[in-house]
C-alpha cells in the first residue's frame, strides 16, 4: 500500500484554505507527501518536534501569538503528548487543532499499530475531545476549516481522525 | 546563588519582555515580585515551557522571549534542546535554573546532581551555540546581560541552591493568566502595526 499523492495534496489544500500559517509536526507514513509540500510553502511554516508533546507547548505558543497553527501527528504520536494535552491545553483552555494519522485501525496490515489504533478514539472519548473521521477527499477540506474553527470556539483540542480510506491509495 | 537572587536581577528587565517559567518554586519567585500581565506560569505540563517559549518566538520575531526553566523540567523534555537548536529563533533566551533537585516535589536530587548530568554541555550537544553555565551571581548578570543584547537563541545554565519560598499561591486563575498573557501580545501587536510606516512582516525567518 502507498500514500495517497492526490489525497495528501488535498489535506494540505484544505489546510491551506482553512487559513493556516503554522504547522508544528513529527514526520510519519501517512503524513509525508503532505509535510513535504508544506516544506515548499513559503506562506506556511512547519516546525518539526522530536516528540509530539512539544507540539503542544509550540502551538500554546502560536495561540498566544496570534498565529493559525494546526499539528500534524500520528495517533501513536498523540498518546506521547498526553500530558500537555490534559496539563497545558485542557488545564488553561488552549485550542489545539489537531490533524492526527489514524494507523492500526480497519484493515491494518501491520501488528505494531494496532494496539495504538484500537484504543485512540476511547482515549479522545475519555478526554472529552471533540474528533471527526476524516474519510472522503470531498469533505476533509471542510472538516478541516470546522475543526479550526470549532477549537477556536470552544478553546478546546478537537481531533480530525485521518483514515486509511482517505490516506492510502486504493487497491 | 539562590534562584530568587538571579530572578531578582532579571526582574527589572522583564517588563518589555515575553515570559514564560514553569511551576513551582520559579513562578512563586517570580509572582512574588509583582505579576505583570507578559507573565504565563506554566503550573504543569512539566518540560514545556521552552517548546511555548519556542511558539512564540518563532511567531513574535520583534519580541524578545525568555524561559525560565529547571532542571527537572528539561529533563522531561530534552528533546527540546534539538527543536530549539534546530529552530536557532534569535529573540528567545533560556534560563535553566539547575538546583539538582525536583524541590516543589519533596527535593528528590535530579540527574544533574553533583554533576552527573551536564546541561549546558546537552545543550551545546544539541547544536545550541551560545550557552553559558554559570555558579555566581556576578556571572549570571553578565550572562542575562549578554544574552539580552545578542541576537540569538541563547541558554544559560545556572547553578543555584536547592531552596525555594516558604508559600506558595498566587491570586490569579490560570485561564484568567492565559487570557490576560495573550490580550497583553495581541495589544503589542497592534501598537507595533500603528507605529509602523511599513505593512506588518509576514516573512519568516526560520525554514
Amino acid at each position: 500500500m502507498s500514500v495517497s499523492y492526490e489525497n495528501s495534496k488535498v489535506v494540505f489544500q484544505g489546510i491551506k484554505d482553512a487559513g493556516i500559517t503554522s504547522l508544528s509536526a513529527l514526520p510519519e507514513t501517512w503524513l509525508g507527501l503532505l509535510l513535504q509540500q508544506a516544506e515548499k510553502d513559503p506562506d506556511v511554516s512547519l516546525i518539526q518536534v522530536a516528540k509530539e508533546e512539544e507540539a503542544i507547548g509550540v502551538a500554546a505558543g502560536a495561540y498566544f501569538a496570534g498565529e493559525r497553527h494546526i499539528l500534524l501527528m500520528q495517533n501513536h504520536g498523540f498518546l506521547a503528548a498526553m500530558n500537555g494535552i490534559v496539563s497545558l491545553a485542557l488545564l488553561y483552555g488552549i485550542p489545539l487543532c489537531m490533524l492526527i494519522a489514524l494507523r492500526g485501525h480497519w484493515g491494518e496490515p501491520y501488528p505494531w499499530h494496532t494496539r495504538g489504533g484500537i484504543v485512540t478514539e476511547g482515549v479522545l472519548r475519555a478526554l472529552n475531545i471533540p474528533f471527526e473521521y476524516a474519510r472522503d477527499p470531498k469533505e476533509v477540506g471542510r472538516q478541516i476549516r470546522e475543526a479550526y474553527t470549532f477549537s477556536q470556539s470552544a478553546l478546546s483540542p478537537v481531533a480530525l481522525l485521518l483514515t486509511r480510506d482517505l490516506m492510502e491509495e486504493a487497491l | 546563588m539562590k534562584r530568587n537572587e538571579c530572578i531578582g536581577m532579571l526582574y527589572p528587565e522583564l517588563d518589555d519582555k515575553v515570559v514564560v517559567t514553569i511551576m513551582g518554586a520559579c513562578a512563586q519567585e517570580l509572582y512574588d515580585l509583582g505579576h505583570r500581565d507578559n507573565f504565563f506560569y506554566l503550573q504543569h505540563a512539566m518540560g514545556l515551557a521552552s517548546s511555548i517559549g519556542l511558539g512564540l518566538a518563532l511567531h513574535l520575531p520583534h519580541e524578545k522571549v525568555v524561559v525560565l526553566d529547571g532542571d527537572g523540567s528539561v529533563l522531561m523534555n530534552l528533546g527540546t534542546l534539538a527543536t530549539l537548536a534546530r529552530y536557532r529563533p534569535r529573540n528567545l533566551v533560556h534560563f535553566i535554573f539547575d538546583n539538582g533537585s525536583l524541590l516543589s516535589t519533596g527535593g528528590f536530587d535530579s540527574h544533574t546532581t553533583s554533576g552527573i548530568t551536564d546541561l549546558a554541555a546537552i545543550a551545546r550537544g544539541a547544536g545550541i551555540e551560545q550557552v553559558a553555565a554559570v555558579d555566581s551571581v556576578m556571572a549570571f548578570g553578565e550572562a542575562a546581560i549578554e544574552a539580552f543584547a545578542r541576537n540569538d537563541l541563547s541558554v544559560i545554565v545556572a547553578k543555584v541552591a536547592a531552596v525555594g519560598p516558604n508559600h506558595y499561591g498566587m491570586d490569579l486563575q490560570l485561564s484568567e493568566n492565559a487570557f490576560r498573557f495573550k490580550r497583553w501580545i495581541a495589544g503589542r501587536k497592534s501598537a507595533e502595526v500603528k507605529s509602523s510606516s511599513v505593512p506588518a512582516v509576514t516573512t519568516r525567518e526560520f525554514p
